[in-house]
């Protein structure tokens, strides 16, 4: 008792001695503490809830297909094989674009319409999920039925290797839109970050690149990427982490079922529809295996980081 | 040393004091007499059209979340709404064991759509154990001799059938594959019956109007939808034979048939789906919204309140639901259930709700 009013008193004579400083400390501390103390509440959680469907599947709830709510079987392969699928296709989609709509934008364009593209590339990543999931749902698989499904599946041999791969219901569900959504949802953020990475390069770097006789192209290919690559790779690794957990605009677009996709313009699911679709009814085991889904997705996103940070500690200048 | 351990303390306190206040909230502390209810999306249309003109005549307001009907069940057993709505009617031991009564307050259709150059709505003709065969992807094309035997007037096409089935786990769903395991012991074995499945073919749309754009934006697919989102979208019906073996079309009319049939007076806790029903003109798929209440009251005015909507409902709420295609119940199921309403009772032991207009006790 007398020590702890002891330790008071002395924080109370410091308090009234400077209140402002040890106020701030103790919120600056409050806050960092708070971060991880979420984040550890969280994993704990995920795994509690999980748990009951993690010690009954074992790891075959990772590596089997089968999600059957009534049998109670329940195995994560298709949705982490759909979640993979179409966040490596939207990336691989959004980054060469990201990368040209900056380039141009800090390169090559003129200033009086670098603004508009500025404006309308911000406004894009500000448009909310499920305006990006009605249109990919009304508007844009309808269109990509018509003019791209159709007119392949009446042209190809189904039994070729590019029949078989673009093979399915011509209704536009598939795991092909739900990237091209994606890499719309991801593609301006991913362009606006670079823009400032390239703005950040001293103007000095180009200049002397261009004093050696380099083209534009070898000027952007060879000296401004390379300058840039460690905050690119950041910023992939990212837009990889949002392309993973997007879940509205994919769960109206994706077909949502659960066998492994056979081919690209097969419907499939990803861990995050899954858990938005099934959550509101599920009980029981069932619920277990959508928590331990959300548990599965933390993991595949810490794990992207994880390398995010491991490629980026290893660059040296 | 000991500093920032307590300031972490602090921290952790001051989260879960706004965590408990966050929860409080999210329970929706209502305005004094506010009505309160969670559950069943196919029930919150009219839900809120009956609210509305509810509160119109009485000033009394009732908020509804339409959570989806297991949410709704969830929350009524926690106690943070007055009512909760499904459309799977809980079962009775698990009634029993949280003190909880069910009772029906309105009903819809389930109805199949098909998309088909050439056929409009009310041509085709099926049958539930095609349906099944269908959904587990053993009838491939529209034009197999089992459809063709069925519809011998119609233009069949060579095309695959596309099955769409619902995403989200729902209570249609629920209904539907009930209703296919009563027909088709296939079905019953292969697949089975739950609110989400692993279906053997076919994508999954999100909600009603997932199923039915899909089922629109594709030549040659078949969806199931409530008979109320067919007809907002305009997506082709199809008939359904019945318990009787008589081949009908679906309509209001064809879905109180079915609940005239229903034998609610033998049904324990009052657990009853309405599929495959005996009746000449009754469609064989009708979807009952369930209202659950606790059944000993810890807030007596709340559970009136919720009794005296559900009692006009029963009353003047007929009309409304017609004219958004719901199915309001039998008149003797309404004394039915009015009179299983005084089992509701505050911590004294006395009901909390007589209905004045009570033809019957019971």
């Amino acid at each position: 008792m007398s020590l702890q009013s002891a330790r008071q008193s002395s924080f109370l004579a410091r308090f009234l001695a400077d209140p402002a400083d040890p106020i701030f400390r103790s919120l600056a501390f409050a806050a960092a503490t708070m971060l991880l103390v979420t984040l550890g509440g969280l994993i704990i959680a995920l795994i509690i809830g999980g748990w009951p469907a993690l010690s009954k599947f074992g790891l075959s709830f990772l590596f089997t297909n089968s999600w059957n709510p009534v049998t109670e079987v329940y195995g994560a392969a298709g949705p982490i094989v759909g979640t993979l699928i179409t966040a490596l296709l939207s990336l691989a989609i959004a980054l060469p674009i990201a990368v040209c709509v900056s380039v141009f934008l800090t390169q090559y364009c003129p200033k009086v319409i670098a603004q508009p593209i500025s404006t309308a590339i911000e406004l894009l990543a500000g448009i909310p999920s499920i305006v990006y999931g009605m249109w990919g749902l009304f508007v844009f698989a309808p269109w990509f039925a018509k003019t791209v499904q159709l007119p392949i599946l009446t042209n190809l041999d189904p039994e070729s290797f590019w029949g078989k791969l673009l093979s399915g219901v011509p209704n536009g569900a598939n795991i092909f839109t739900a990237s091209i959504v994606l890499a719309i949802m991801i593609l301006p953020y991913m362009a606006a970050v670079f823009r400032e990475l390239f703005r950040s390069i001293p103007p000095h770097v180009r200049e002397a690149a261009f004093g050696l006789g380099c083209t534009s192209f070898e000027v952007v290919g060879s000296v401004l990427i390379p300058y840039v690559k460690k905050g690119m790779i950041g910023v992939v690794m990212l837009g990889f982490g949002r392309a993973l957990g997007e879940t509205m605009a994919v769960t109206f677009i994706i077909g949502n079922s659960h066998r492994f996709p056979d081919s690209l313009f097969a419907s499939g699911s990803t861990l995050a529809s899954t858990i938005a679709n099934e959550f509101n009814e599920a009980q029981g085991l069932h619920l277990a295996s959508l928590i331990g889904l959300g548990l599965v997705l933390f993991l595949i996103t810490f794990i992207v980081l994880a390398i995010a940070r491991t490629l980026l500690s290893s660059q040296r200048y | 040393m000991f500093k920032p351990f307590a300031v972490a303390l602090g921290a952790l306190l001051l989260l879960t004091a706004c965590s408990d206040k966050s929860a409080e909230k999210a329970g929706d502390a209502p305005a004094a007499g506010d009505i309160t209810g969670a559950g069943s999306t196919f029930f919150a249309p009219l839900g809120a059209k009956w609210a509305e003109t509810y509160k119109g005549e009485t000033g009394v307001r009732l908020n509804y979340q339409s959570i989806g009907s297991g949410g709704g069940v969830r929350q009524i057993k926690v106690k943070t709404v007055d009512f909760g709505a499904t459309d799977k009617p809980v079962k009775p031991e698990d009634l029993a064991e949280s003190d909880l009564l069910q009772f029906p307050v309105v009903m819809g259709g389930i109805v199949p759509i098909v998309n088909l150059p050439d056929v409009k709505s009310g041509q085709m003709n099926l049958t539930g154990p095609l349906i099944a065969d269908i959904y587990m992807g053993k009838i491939k094309r529209w034009d197999d001799p089992a459809i063709v035997a069925l519809n011998p007037g119609l233009k069949l096409p060579h095309l695959p059938i596309t099955v769409v089935h619902r995403a989200d786990g729902s209570g249609t769903t629920f209904l539907f594959s009930n209703y296919l395991a009563k027909v088709s012991p296939t079905w019953k074995k292969e697949v089975g019956a739950s609110d989400a499945l692993e279906w053997p073919v076919g994508l999954g749309g999100k909600g009603n109007e997932g199923v039915s754009a899909f089922v629109k934006q594709t030549i040659g697919a078949i969806g199931y939808v409530e008979y109320a989102v067919a007809v907002r979208t305009g997506t082709a019906v199809t008939n359904m034979t019945n318990h009787d073996g008589q081949m009908i079309a679906p309509s209001i009319e064809a879905f109180a048939a079915a609940a005239a049939g229903a034998d609610w007076a033998n049904a324990p806790g009052n657990q009853l789906l309405l599929l495959d029903q005996p009746g000449a003109k009754a469609w064989p798929m009708t979807a009952t919204v369930f209202v659950v209440m606790h059944k000993t009251q810890d807030k007596p005015a709340a559970a009136r309140a919720a009794l005296t909507f559900f009692d006009w409902a029963y009353t003047k709420g007929d009309t409304l639901a017609i004219e958004m295609h719901y199915v309001p119940l039998p008149d003797n199921v309404k004394a039915m259930m009015r009179a299983q309403w005084s089992q509701i009772v505050a911590a004294d032991g006395k009901p909390v709700y007589t209905p004045a207009a009570a033809p019957a006790q019971n």
